[in-house]
Protein backbone atom coordinates (compact mmCIF):
# COMPACT_ATOMS: atom_id res chain seq x y z
CA UNK A 1 0.00 0.00 0.00
CA UNK A 2 1.07 3.29 -1.01
CA UNK A 3 -0.39 6.43 -0.60
CA UNK A 4 -1.06 9.22 -3.38
CA UNK A 5 -2.01 12.85 -3.50
CA UNK A 6 -4.96 12.91 -6.25
CA UNK A 7 -6.64 16.47 -5.77
CA UNK A 8 -6.27 19.10 -4.05
CA UNK A 9 -8.95 19.66 -1.23
CA UNK A 10 -12.17 21.71 -3.04
CA UNK A 11 -11.40 20.76 -6.12
CA UNK A 12 -14.02 18.17 -6.50
CA UNK A 13 -17.05 19.60 -4.93
CA UNK A 14 -20.07 18.30 -2.81
CA UNK A 15 -22.05 15.77 -4.27
CA UNK A 16 -19.38 15.56 -7.21
CA UNK A 17 -16.61 12.89 -8.52
CA UNK A 18 -12.65 12.53 -10.19
CA UNK A 19 -11.99 9.94 -11.98
CA UNK A 20 -7.95 8.72 -11.35
CA UNK A 21 -5.70 6.47 -12.89
CA UNK A 22 -3.48 4.49 -9.99
CA UNK A 23 -1.65 1.72 -10.61
CA UNK A 24 -3.24 0.97 -13.09
CA UNK A 25 -6.39 1.26 -11.55
CA UNK A 26 -9.22 3.06 -12.33
CA UNK A 27 -10.56 4.99 -8.99
CA UNK A 28 -13.45 7.14 -8.59
CA UNK A 29 -12.97 9.86 -5.52
CA UNK A 30 -16.16 10.78 -4.42
CA UNK A 31 -17.25 14.02 -2.08
CA UNK A 32 -20.14 13.12 0.05
CA UNK A 33 -20.80 16.64 1.82
CA UNK A 34 -16.97 16.93 2.86
CA UNK A 35 -16.21 13.30 3.27
CA UNK A 36 -14.17 11.60 0.71
CA UNK A 37 -14.58 8.26 -0.62
CA UNK A 38 -12.78 6.04 -2.99
CA UNK A 39 -14.05 3.27 -5.24
CA UNK A 40 -12.55 0.95 -7.98
CA UNK A 41 -14.29 1.91 -11.16
CA UNK A 42 -15.46 -1.74 -12.16
CA UNK A 43 -18.71 -3.01 -10.94
CA UNK A 44 -18.25 -6.53 -9.79
CA UNK A 45 -21.37 -8.00 -11.39
CA UNK A 46 -20.40 -7.48 -15.23
CA UNK A 47 -17.41 -4.83 -15.40
CA UNK A 48 -18.88 -1.74 -16.36
CA UNK A 49 -17.34 1.36 -15.54
CA UNK A 50 -19.47 1.67 -12.15
CA UNK A 51 -18.17 4.99 -10.95
CA UNK A 52 -19.73 6.65 -14.09
CA UNK A 53 -23.02 5.57 -12.18
CA UNK A 54 -25.48 8.11 -11.03
CA UNK A 55 -25.72 8.94 -7.25
CA UNK A 56 -29.15 8.07 -6.22
CA UNK A 57 -30.84 7.78 -2.78
CA UNK A 58 -31.87 5.01 -0.65
CA UNK A 59 -35.69 3.68 -1.13
CA UNK A 60 -36.62 1.68 1.21
CA UNK A 61 -40.19 0.58 2.93
CA UNK A 62 -41.55 -0.84 6.20
CA UNK A 63 -44.72 -2.21 4.77
CA UNK A 64 -46.67 -2.49 1.19
CA UNK A 65 -48.01 0.88 0.82
CA UNK A 66 -45.00 3.33 3.04
CA UNK A 67 -41.27 4.09 1.79
CA UNK A 68 -39.31 6.29 2.64
CA UNK A 69 -35.80 7.75 0.34
CA UNK A 70 -33.07 8.49 2.45
CA UNK A 71 -29.66 8.74 2.62
CA UNK A 72 -29.70 10.98 -0.62
CA UNK A 73 -26.64 10.85 -2.88
CA UNK A 74 -24.83 7.96 -0.64
CA UNK A 75 -25.68 4.89 -3.51
CA UNK A 76 -24.24 4.52 -6.72
CA UNK A 77 -26.17 3.02 -9.55
CA UNK A 78 -24.14 0.96 -11.94
CA UNK A 79 -24.78 2.67 -15.34
CA UNK A 80 -25.87 -1.42 -16.79
CA UNK A 81 -27.27 -3.08 -14.10
CA UNK A 82 -28.37 -0.51 -12.24
CA UNK A 83 -27.27 -2.51 -9.10
CA UNK A 84 -26.65 -0.52 -6.13
CA UNK A 85 -23.59 0.45 -4.16
CA UNK A 86 -22.79 2.01 -0.70
CA UNK A 87 -20.27 4.85 -1.36
CA UNK A 88 -19.61 4.51 1.80
CA UNK A 89 -18.49 0.93 1.71
CA UNK A 90 -18.47 -0.31 -1.21
CA UNK A 91 -21.38 -2.75 -0.46
CA UNK A 92 -23.90 -4.27 -2.67
CA UNK A 93 -27.57 -3.52 -1.49
CA UNK A 94 -29.17 -6.53 -2.70
CA UNK A 95 -26.43 -8.90 -1.74
CA UNK A 96 -24.05 -7.18 1.40
CA UNK A 97 -22.32 -11.21 2.18
CA UNK A 98 -20.88 -11.37 -1.49
CA UNK A 99 -20.94 -8.81 -3.46
CA UNK A 100 -18.79 -5.58 -2.67
CA UNK A 101 -16.75 -3.48 -4.46
CA UNK A 102 -13.06 -2.63 -3.47
CA UNK A 103 -13.52 0.23 -1.44
CA UNK A 104 -9.65 2.27 -0.69
CA UNK A 105 -8.94 4.57 2.51
CA UNK A 106 -8.98 8.34 2.16
CA UNK A 107 -8.08 11.01 3.78
CA UNK A 108 -7.27 14.74 3.56
CA UNK A 109 -3.70 16.09 4.85
CA UNK A 110 -1.68 19.56 4.79
CA UNK A 111 0.37 19.92 2.46
CA UNK A 112 2.98 20.79 5.27
CA UNK A 113 2.59 16.84 6.61
CA UNK A 114 2.62 15.58 2.95
CA UNK A 115 6.06 17.35 1.86
CA UNK A 116 7.63 15.01 4.66
CA UNK A 117 6.59 11.95 2.74
CA UNK A 118 6.15 9.04 2.04
CA UNK A 119 3.66 9.43 -0.84
CA UNK A 120 3.37 9.46 -4.55
CA UNK A 121 2.22 12.53 -6.53
CA UNK A 122 3.24 12.81 -10.18
CA UNK A 123 1.02 15.33 -11.20
CA UNK A 124 0.97 17.66 -8.37
CA UNK A 125 2.92 20.15 -6.73
CA UNK A 126 2.45 19.96 -3.13
CA UNK A 127 2.27 23.22 -1.69
CA UNK A 128 2.60 23.68 2.17
CA UNK A 129 -0.47 26.06 2.76
CA UNK A 130 -3.04 23.82 1.07
CA UNK A 131 -4.86 20.76 1.69
CA UNK A 132 -4.79 17.37 -0.51
CA UNK A 133 -6.85 14.66 -0.77
CA UNK A 134 -4.85 11.25 -0.16
CA UNK A 135 -6.03 7.36 -1.15
CA UNK A 136 -4.21 4.70 0.23
CA UNK A 137 -3.84 2.33 -3.11
CA UNK B 1 -24.80 14.49 -8.82
CA UNK B 2 -24.26 13.48 -12.36
CA UNK B 3 -20.79 12.29 -13.86
CA UNK B 4 -20.02 15.16 -15.47
CA UNK B 5 -19.63 16.78 -11.78
CA UNK B 6 -16.36 14.93 -11.54
CA UNK B 7 -13.61 14.82 -14.69
CA UNK B 8 -11.43 11.75 -15.79
CA UNK B 9 -8.01 13.32 -15.67
CA UNK B 10 -6.03 10.15 -17.91
CA UNK B 11 -7.29 8.43 -21.09
CA UNK B 12 -9.46 5.53 -20.02
CA UNK B 13 -7.71 1.84 -20.14
CA UNK B 14 -8.79 0.26 -23.34
CA UNK B 15 -11.59 -2.82 -22.73
CA UNK B 16 -9.64 -5.70 -21.62
CA UNK B 17 -9.41 -8.43 -24.03
CA UNK B 18 -11.77 -10.59 -25.21
CA UNK B 19 -12.96 -13.94 -23.35
CA UNK B 20 -11.36 -15.80 -25.89
CA UNK B 21 -9.30 -15.04 -28.76
CA UNK B 22 -12.21 -15.97 -30.67
CA UNK B 23 -14.06 -13.17 -32.77
CA UNK B 24 -18.20 -13.17 -31.48
CA UNK B 25 -21.45 -13.33 -33.13
CA UNK B 26 -23.94 -11.55 -31.22
CA UNK B 27 -27.19 -12.17 -32.01
CA UNK B 28 -29.03 -9.27 -30.32
CA UNK B 29 -27.94 -5.48 -31.01
CA UNK B 30 -30.28 -2.69 -31.48
CA UNK B 31 -29.60 0.14 -33.85
CA UNK B 32 -32.51 3.05 -33.39
CA UNK B 33 -33.64 5.67 -35.66
CA UNK B 34 -32.69 9.20 -34.10
CA UNK B 35 -36.15 10.16 -35.22
CA UNK B 36 -39.42 9.00 -36.79
CA UNK B 37 -37.98 11.06 -39.72
CA UNK B 38 -35.54 8.73 -41.21
CA UNK B 39 -37.53 6.51 -42.68
CA UNK B 40 -39.30 9.36 -44.41
CA UNK B 41 -36.86 9.48 -47.56
CA UNK B 42 -37.94 5.63 -48.04
CA UNK B 43 -41.95 6.22 -47.68
CA UNK B 44 -44.63 7.66 -50.62
CA UNK B 45 -45.32 11.36 -50.61
CA UNK B 46 -48.80 9.80 -50.01
CA UNK B 47 -47.09 8.93 -46.05
CA UNK B 48 -45.55 11.74 -45.08
CA UNK B 49 -48.79 13.72 -45.47
CA UNK B 50 -50.86 10.87 -43.95
CA UNK B 51 -48.63 10.83 -40.62
CA UNK B 52 -48.73 14.65 -40.29
CA UNK B 53 -52.24 14.60 -40.72
CA UNK B 54 -53.58 11.16 -38.66
CA UNK B 55 -50.07 9.91 -36.99
CA UNK B 56 -49.68 6.20 -36.25
CA UNK B 57 -52.44 3.91 -34.94
CA UNK B 58 -50.92 1.66 -32.56
CA UNK B 59 -52.57 -0.93 -30.24
CA UNK B 60 -50.75 0.72 -27.22
CA UNK B 61 -52.10 0.09 -23.77
CA UNK B 62 -50.65 2.80 -21.79
CA UNK B 63 -50.64 6.54 -23.66
CA UNK B 64 -47.44 8.60 -22.17
CA UNK B 65 -45.40 4.82 -21.91
CA UNK B 66 -44.43 1.72 -23.41
CA UNK B 67 -45.77 -1.48 -21.34
CA UNK B 68 -41.96 -2.70 -21.81
CA UNK B 69 -39.28 -2.89 -18.96
CA UNK B 70 -37.46 0.47 -18.47
CA UNK B 71 -35.46 0.68 -16.13
CA UNK B 72 -33.38 3.21 -17.82
CA UNK B 73 -33.93 6.43 -20.10
CA UNK B 74 -34.65 4.78 -23.80
CA UNK B 75 -34.36 1.27 -21.81
CA UNK B 76 -30.37 1.76 -22.24
CA UNK B 77 -27.18 1.64 -20.20
CA UNK B 78 -26.52 5.35 -19.40
CA UNK B 79 -23.48 5.02 -20.74
CA UNK B 80 -24.52 4.32 -24.36
CA UNK B 81 -25.71 7.85 -25.27
CA UNK B 82 -23.79 9.38 -28.44
CA UNK B 83 -21.54 11.84 -27.55
CA UNK B 84 -22.73 13.57 -30.99
CA UNK B 85 -26.50 13.05 -29.81
CA UNK B 86 -29.34 10.90 -30.91
CA UNK B 87 -30.60 7.95 -28.98
CA UNK B 88 -28.71 4.83 -27.55
CA UNK B 89 -27.78 2.55 -30.74
CA UNK B 90 -28.64 5.55 -33.63
CA UNK B 91 -25.26 6.50 -33.98
CA UNK B 92 -22.74 3.50 -36.23
CA UNK B 93 -19.58 5.31 -35.24
CA UNK B 94 -20.25 4.92 -31.17
CA UNK B 95 -21.97 1.03 -31.52
CA UNK B 96 -18.60 0.52 -32.90
CA UNK B 97 -15.88 2.44 -30.41
CA UNK B 98 -18.65 0.84 -27.51
CA UNK B 99 -19.63 -2.69 -28.73
CA UNK B 100 -17.75 -4.00 -32.26
CA UNK B 101 -14.81 -3.29 -32.20
CA UNK B 102 -13.35 -3.67 -27.86
CA UNK B 103 -15.30 -7.23 -28.26
CA UNK B 104 -14.12 -8.41 -31.39
CA UNK B 105 -17.45 -8.86 -32.78
CA UNK B 106 -17.18 -10.72 -36.51
CA UNK B 107 -21.14 -10.55 -37.08
CA UNK B 108 -24.00 -8.50 -35.50
CA UNK B 109 -27.70 -9.39 -36.17
CA UNK B 110 -29.53 -6.48 -35.52
CA UNK B 111 -33.04 -6.00 -34.42
CA UNK B 112 -35.21 -2.64 -34.77
CA UNK B 113 -37.42 -2.09 -31.89
CA UNK B 114 -39.84 -0.33 -34.37
CA UNK B 115 -42.04 -2.57 -37.18
CA UNK B 116 -44.95 -1.41 -39.14
CA UNK B 117 -46.35 -5.15 -38.45
CA UNK B 118 -48.29 -3.62 -35.32
CA UNK B 119 -49.43 -0.80 -37.33
CA UNK B 120 -53.34 -1.09 -37.31
CA UNK B 121 -53.77 0.72 -40.93
CA UNK B 122 -52.39 -2.25 -42.95
CA UNK B 123 -51.27 -0.14 -45.95
CA UNK B 124 -49.01 2.43 -43.68
CA UNK B 125 -47.53 -0.52 -41.93
CA UNK B 126 -46.57 -2.44 -45.06
CA UNK B 127 -45.22 1.13 -45.83
CA UNK B 128 -43.17 0.82 -42.67
CA UNK B 129 -41.66 -2.13 -42.47
CA UNK B 130 -40.45 -1.44 -46.71
CA UNK B 131 -39.09 1.92 -45.16
CA UNK B 132 -37.08 0.32 -42.74
CA UNK B 133 -35.54 -2.14 -44.41
CA UNK B 134 -34.48 0.36 -46.64
CA UNK B 135 -32.70 2.06 -43.88
CA UNK B 136 -31.32 -0.50 -42.57
CA UNK B 137 -29.85 -1.38 -46.20
CA UNK B 138 -28.36 2.11 -46.87
CA UNK B 139 -27.55 3.42 -43.29
CA UNK B 140 -26.54 0.29 -41.29
CA UNK B 141 -24.97 -3.23 -43.17
CA UNK B 142 -23.40 -1.66 -45.89
CA UNK B 143 -21.82 0.99 -43.69
CA UNK B 144 -20.37 -1.92 -41.93
CA UNK B 145 -20.06 -5.46 -43.28
CA UNK B 146 -20.21 -6.85 -39.55
CA UNK B 147 -24.22 -6.29 -39.68
CA UNK B 148 -26.61 -8.36 -40.49
CA UNK B 149 -30.42 -6.72 -40.36
CA UNK B 150 -33.49 -8.94 -40.10
CA UNK B 151 -36.45 -8.47 -42.78
CA UNK B 152 -39.05 -6.40 -40.90
CA UNK B 153 -42.07 -7.85 -42.50
CA UNK B 154 -45.98 -7.07 -41.77
CA UNK B 155 -46.94 -10.09 -40.38
CA UNK B 156 -50.25 -9.38 -39.73
CA UNK B 157 -50.96 -8.79 -43.85
CA UNK B 158 -48.61 -12.32 -44.90
CA UNK B 159 -49.04 -11.70 -48.93
CA UNK B 160 -47.21 -8.62 -48.36
CA UNK B 161 -45.02 -10.24 -45.68
CA UNK B 162 -44.08 -12.34 -48.48
CA UNK B 163 -43.16 -10.02 -51.07
CA UNK B 164 -41.03 -8.16 -48.75
CA UNK B 165 -39.06 -11.49 -48.24
CA UNK B 166 -39.04 -12.17 -51.81
CA UNK B 167 -37.51 -8.12 -52.04
CA UNK B 168 -34.43 -8.97 -49.85
CA UNK B 169 -34.45 -13.06 -51.07
CA UNK B 170 -30.65 -13.88 -51.77
CA UNK B 171 -28.91 -10.19 -50.49
CA UNK B 172 -26.73 -11.47 -47.86
CA UNK B 173 -26.92 -7.96 -45.85
CA UNK B 174 -30.33 -10.14 -44.62
CA UNK B 175 -29.57 -12.64 -42.06
CA UNK B 176 -33.26 -13.81 -40.72
CA UNK B 177 -36.91 -12.32 -41.11
CA UNK B 178 -38.36 -10.10 -38.06
CA UNK B 179 -41.97 -10.74 -36.83
CA UNK B 180 -43.27 -9.05 -33.65
CA UNK B 181 -44.02 -11.26 -30.81
CA UNK B 182 -46.78 -9.69 -29.46
CA UNK B 183 -48.83 -10.16 -32.66
CA UNK B 184 -52.58 -10.18 -32.87
CA UNK B 185 -52.73 -14.44 -32.61
CA UNK B 186 -50.31 -16.74 -31.61
CA UNK B 187 -47.64 -17.01 -34.33
CA UNK B 188 -48.44 -20.68 -34.64
CA UNK B 189 -51.80 -19.98 -36.10
CA UNK B 190 -52.07 -21.00 -39.76
CA UNK B 191 -52.70 -17.22 -40.89
CA UNK B 192 -49.30 -16.57 -40.53
CA UNK B 193 -48.03 -19.89 -42.18
CA UNK B 194 -47.47 -18.12 -45.35
CA UNK B 195 -44.37 -16.27 -44.07
CA UNK B 196 -43.44 -19.49 -42.71
CA UNK B 197 -43.24 -21.28 -46.20
CA UNK B 198 -41.37 -18.72 -47.47
CA UNK B 199 -38.35 -18.09 -45.00
CA UNK B 200 -37.98 -21.64 -44.96
CA UNK B 201 -37.81 -21.83 -48.71
CA UNK B 202 -35.24 -19.55 -48.50
CA UNK B 203 -33.26 -21.02 -45.49
CA UNK B 204 -33.69 -17.86 -43.39
CA UNK B 205 -34.53 -17.95 -39.62
CA UNK B 206 -37.65 -16.71 -38.34
CA UNK B 207 -35.96 -14.30 -35.95
CA UNK B 208 -38.55 -13.80 -33.04
CA UNK B 209 -37.89 -10.91 -30.29
CA UNK B 210 -40.12 -9.68 -27.94
CA UNK B 211 -41.87 -6.76 -29.35
CA UNK B 212 -44.76 -5.06 -30.47
CA UNK B 213 -48.22 -4.60 -28.86
CA UNK B 214 -51.24 -6.49 -29.77
CA UNK B 215 -52.97 -4.65 -27.40
CA UNK B 216 -53.13 -7.59 -24.78
CA UNK B 217 -51.30 -7.70 -21.38
CA UNK B 218 -48.04 -9.11 -21.86
CA UNK B 219 -48.99 -11.68 -18.89
CA UNK B 220 -52.12 -14.04 -19.27
CA UNK B 221 -52.68 -13.11 -15.17
CA UNK B 222 -53.70 -9.44 -16.12
CA UNK B 223 -51.76 -6.41 -16.60
CA UNK B 224 -49.00 -6.40 -13.61
CA UNK B 225 -48.33 -3.35 -11.57
CA UNK B 226 -44.32 -2.89 -12.15
CA UNK B 227 -41.43 -3.36 -14.50
CA UNK B 228 -39.61 -5.95 -12.31
CA UNK B 229 -43.10 -8.05 -13.13
CA UNK B 230 -42.71 -7.41 -16.63
CA UNK B 231 -38.92 -7.77 -16.85
CA UNK B 232 -39.68 -11.70 -15.96
CA UNK B 233 -43.29 -12.01 -18.33
CA UNK B 234 -42.15 -10.89 -21.81
CA UNK B 235 -39.62 -14.02 -21.14
CA UNK B 236 -42.75 -15.86 -20.16
CA UNK B 237 -44.58 -14.07 -23.50
CA UNK B 238 -41.77 -15.80 -25.58
CA UNK B 239 -42.43 -19.35 -23.74
CA UNK B 240 -46.11 -19.44 -24.73
CA UNK B 241 -45.31 -17.90 -28.61
CA UNK B 242 -42.55 -21.18 -28.82
CA UNK B 243 -45.32 -23.47 -27.38
CA UNK B 244 -47.56 -22.30 -29.99
CA UNK B 245 -45.01 -22.94 -32.80
CA UNK B 246 -44.69 -26.19 -31.72
CA UNK B 247 -48.39 -27.67 -30.89
CA UNK B 248 -50.05 -26.05 -34.30
CA UNK B 249 -47.32 -27.94 -35.97
CA UNK B 250 -45.58 -25.09 -37.85
CA UNK B 251 -42.59 -27.58 -37.83
CA UNK B 252 -44.45 -30.41 -39.76
CA UNK B 253 -45.47 -28.22 -42.00
CA UNK B 254 -42.13 -27.04 -42.76
CA UNK B 255 -39.32 -29.14 -41.41
CA UNK B 256 -36.47 -26.92 -43.01
CA UNK B 257 -37.87 -23.45 -40.83
CA UNK B 258 -35.25 -22.33 -38.13
CA UNK B 259 -36.93 -19.98 -35.47
CA UNK B 260 -34.69 -18.02 -32.92
CA UNK B 261 -36.12 -16.76 -29.77
CA UNK B 262 -34.23 -13.85 -28.88
CA UNK B 263 -33.97 -12.13 -25.11
CA UNK B 264 -35.80 -14.73 -23.14
CA UNK B 265 -32.80 -16.64 -21.96
CA UNK B 266 -33.06 -20.62 -22.19
CA UNK B 267 -33.13 -22.29 -18.96
CA UNK B 268 -36.41 -22.67 -19.04
CA UNK B 269 -36.69 -24.74 -21.88
CA UNK B 270 -36.08 -28.04 -20.31
CA UNK B 271 -39.27 -27.52 -17.92
CA UNK B 272 -41.54 -26.26 -20.59
CA UNK B 273 -40.50 -29.43 -23.09
CA UNK B 274 -40.79 -31.77 -20.20
CA UNK B 275 -44.17 -31.03 -19.28
CA UNK B 276 -44.81 -30.58 -23.01
CA UNK B 277 -44.08 -34.23 -23.54
CA UNK B 278 -45.98 -35.09 -20.66
CA UNK B 279 -49.13 -33.32 -21.93
CA UNK B 280 -48.67 -34.96 -24.98
CA UNK B 281 -48.12 -38.45 -23.88
CA UNK B 282 -51.46 -38.08 -23.15
CA UNK B 283 -53.53 -35.83 -25.21
CA UNK B 284 -51.53 -36.94 -28.60
CA UNK B 285 -54.69 -37.29 -29.61
CA UNK B 286 -55.79 -34.16 -29.84
CA UNK B 287 -52.95 -32.98 -31.79
CA UNK B 288 -52.17 -36.19 -34.16
CA UNK B 289 -50.21 -33.38 -36.26
CA UNK B 290 -47.53 -33.42 -34.32
CA UNK B 291 -45.11 -37.00 -35.27
CA UNK B 292 -42.61 -36.61 -32.52
CA UNK B 293 -42.52 -35.45 -29.11
CA UNK B 294 -42.77 -31.94 -28.17
CA UNK B 295 -39.49 -31.40 -26.39
CA UNK B 296 -37.69 -32.83 -29.89
CA UNK B 297 -38.84 -29.91 -31.86
CA UNK B 298 -37.63 -27.31 -29.13
CA UNK B 299 -34.32 -29.44 -30.03
CA UNK B 300 -34.58 -29.45 -33.40
CA UNK B 301 -36.29 -26.31 -35.11
CA UNK B 302 -35.61 -23.63 -32.37
CA UNK B 303 -32.56 -21.74 -31.14
CA UNK B 304 -32.06 -19.44 -28.03
CA UNK B 305 -29.81 -16.49 -27.36
CA UNK B 306 -28.44 -16.47 -24.28
CA UNK B 307 -29.03 -12.85 -22.89
CA UNK B 308 -30.49 -12.05 -19.85
CA UNK B 309 -28.28 -14.49 -18.97
CA UNK B 310 -29.56 -16.30 -15.99
CA UNK B 311 -27.20 -15.98 -12.67
CA UNK B 312 -28.01 -18.63 -10.26
CA UNK B 313 -26.25 -19.30 -6.86
CA UNK B 314 -24.05 -22.35 -8.82
CA UNK B 315 -23.18 -21.39 -12.17
CA UNK B 316 -22.87 -24.75 -13.27
CA UNK B 317 -26.81 -24.97 -13.47
CA UNK B 318 -26.10 -23.76 -16.89
CA UNK B 319 -24.53 -26.11 -17.87
CA UNK B 320 -26.84 -28.78 -16.71
CA UNK B 321 -29.34 -26.75 -19.04
CA UNK B 322 -27.57 -26.49 -21.85
CA UNK B 323 -26.56 -30.17 -21.35
CA UNK B 324 -30.26 -31.14 -22.29
CA UNK B 325 -30.85 -28.41 -24.55
CA UNK B 326 -27.50 -29.12 -26.45
CA UNK B 327 -24.64 -27.42 -27.16
CA UNK B 328 -25.77 -26.35 -30.66
CA UNK B 329 -28.68 -24.39 -29.87
CA UNK B 330 -27.47 -21.57 -27.83
CA UNK B 331 -26.49 -18.30 -29.50
CA UNK B 332 -24.42 -15.78 -27.58
CA UNK B 333 -26.22 -12.32 -27.21
CA UNK B 334 -25.48 -8.71 -25.59
CA UNK B 335 -28.48 -6.97 -26.46
CA UNK B 336 -26.10 -3.93 -26.63
CA UNK B 337 -26.71 -1.13 -25.78
CA UNK B 338 -30.08 -1.86 -23.52
CA UNK B 339 -29.34 -1.75 -19.71
CA UNK B 340 -29.76 -5.51 -19.38
CA UNK B 341 -27.12 -6.46 -21.77
CA UNK B 342 -24.63 -8.78 -21.43
CA UNK B 343 -20.85 -8.52 -21.43
CA UNK B 344 -19.18 -11.02 -23.32
CA UNK B 345 -15.98 -11.37 -20.73
CA UNK B 346 -18.33 -11.67 -17.76
CA UNK B 347 -21.71 -13.30 -18.46
CA UNK B 348 -22.75 -17.17 -18.43
CA UNK B 349 -20.23 -17.69 -15.62
CA UNK B 350 -19.34 -20.87 -15.46
CA UNK B 351 -16.59 -22.47 -17.24
CA UNK B 352 -16.42 -23.76 -20.56
CA UNK B 353 -13.71 -25.42 -22.69
CA UNK B 354 -12.31 -23.68 -25.67
CA UNK B 355 -14.49 -26.32 -28.25
CA UNK B 356 -17.44 -25.19 -25.94
CA UNK B 357 -16.72 -21.06 -26.24
CA UNK B 358 -16.54 -21.49 -29.53
CA UNK B 359 -20.47 -22.65 -30.09
CA UNK B 360 -22.10 -20.51 -28.20
CA UNK B 361 -19.85 -17.94 -29.15
CA UNK B 362 -19.39 -17.96 -32.92
CA UNK B 363 -20.07 -20.96 -34.72
CA UNK B 364 -23.48 -22.32 -33.14
CA UNK B 365 -24.84 -18.63 -34.89
CA UNK B 366 -22.53 -19.07 -37.87
CA UNK B 367 -24.04 -22.13 -38.93
CA UNK B 368 -27.86 -21.32 -37.86
CA UNK B 369 -27.76 -18.12 -40.36
CA UNK B 370 -25.85 -19.63 -42.80
CA UNK B 371 -22.37 -17.11 -42.27
CA UNK B 372 -19.27 -17.33 -43.79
Amino acid sequence: MARHVVAAAGEILSGGRKLVTIRGREIGIFNLGGEYFALLNRCPHQGAALCKGTLIGLATSREPGHFELTRRGEMLKCPWHGWEYDIRTGQSWCDPNDTKVRAYPVTVEHGETLVKGPFVAETFQVAVEQDYIVVEV
Amino acid sequence: MTPEDGRTVVAEAPASASRSKLKLIDCDVHHALRSSKDLLPYMASRWHAHLKEFGRRRPVPFTAASPYPKTAPALSRTDSWPPNGGPPGSDLAFMQEQLLDPYNIEYAMLHLLMSGMDERNQDLGNATCSAINDWQYEHWTQKDKRLKAAIVVPGEDPPAAVREIERWAGNPDFAQVSLVTHAIEPLGRRRYWPIYEAAAALGLPIGLHSSGNNGHAVTSAGWCSYYVEEQHNVALSQQNLAISLVCEGVFERFPALKAVIIEAGFVWVPSVAWRLDQHWGRMRGEVPHLSKKPSEYFRQNIWYTSQPSDEPEKPEYLRQSLDWLGWDRLLFATDYPHWDMDNPEQALKFRMSEAEQRRVFAENARAVYGLA
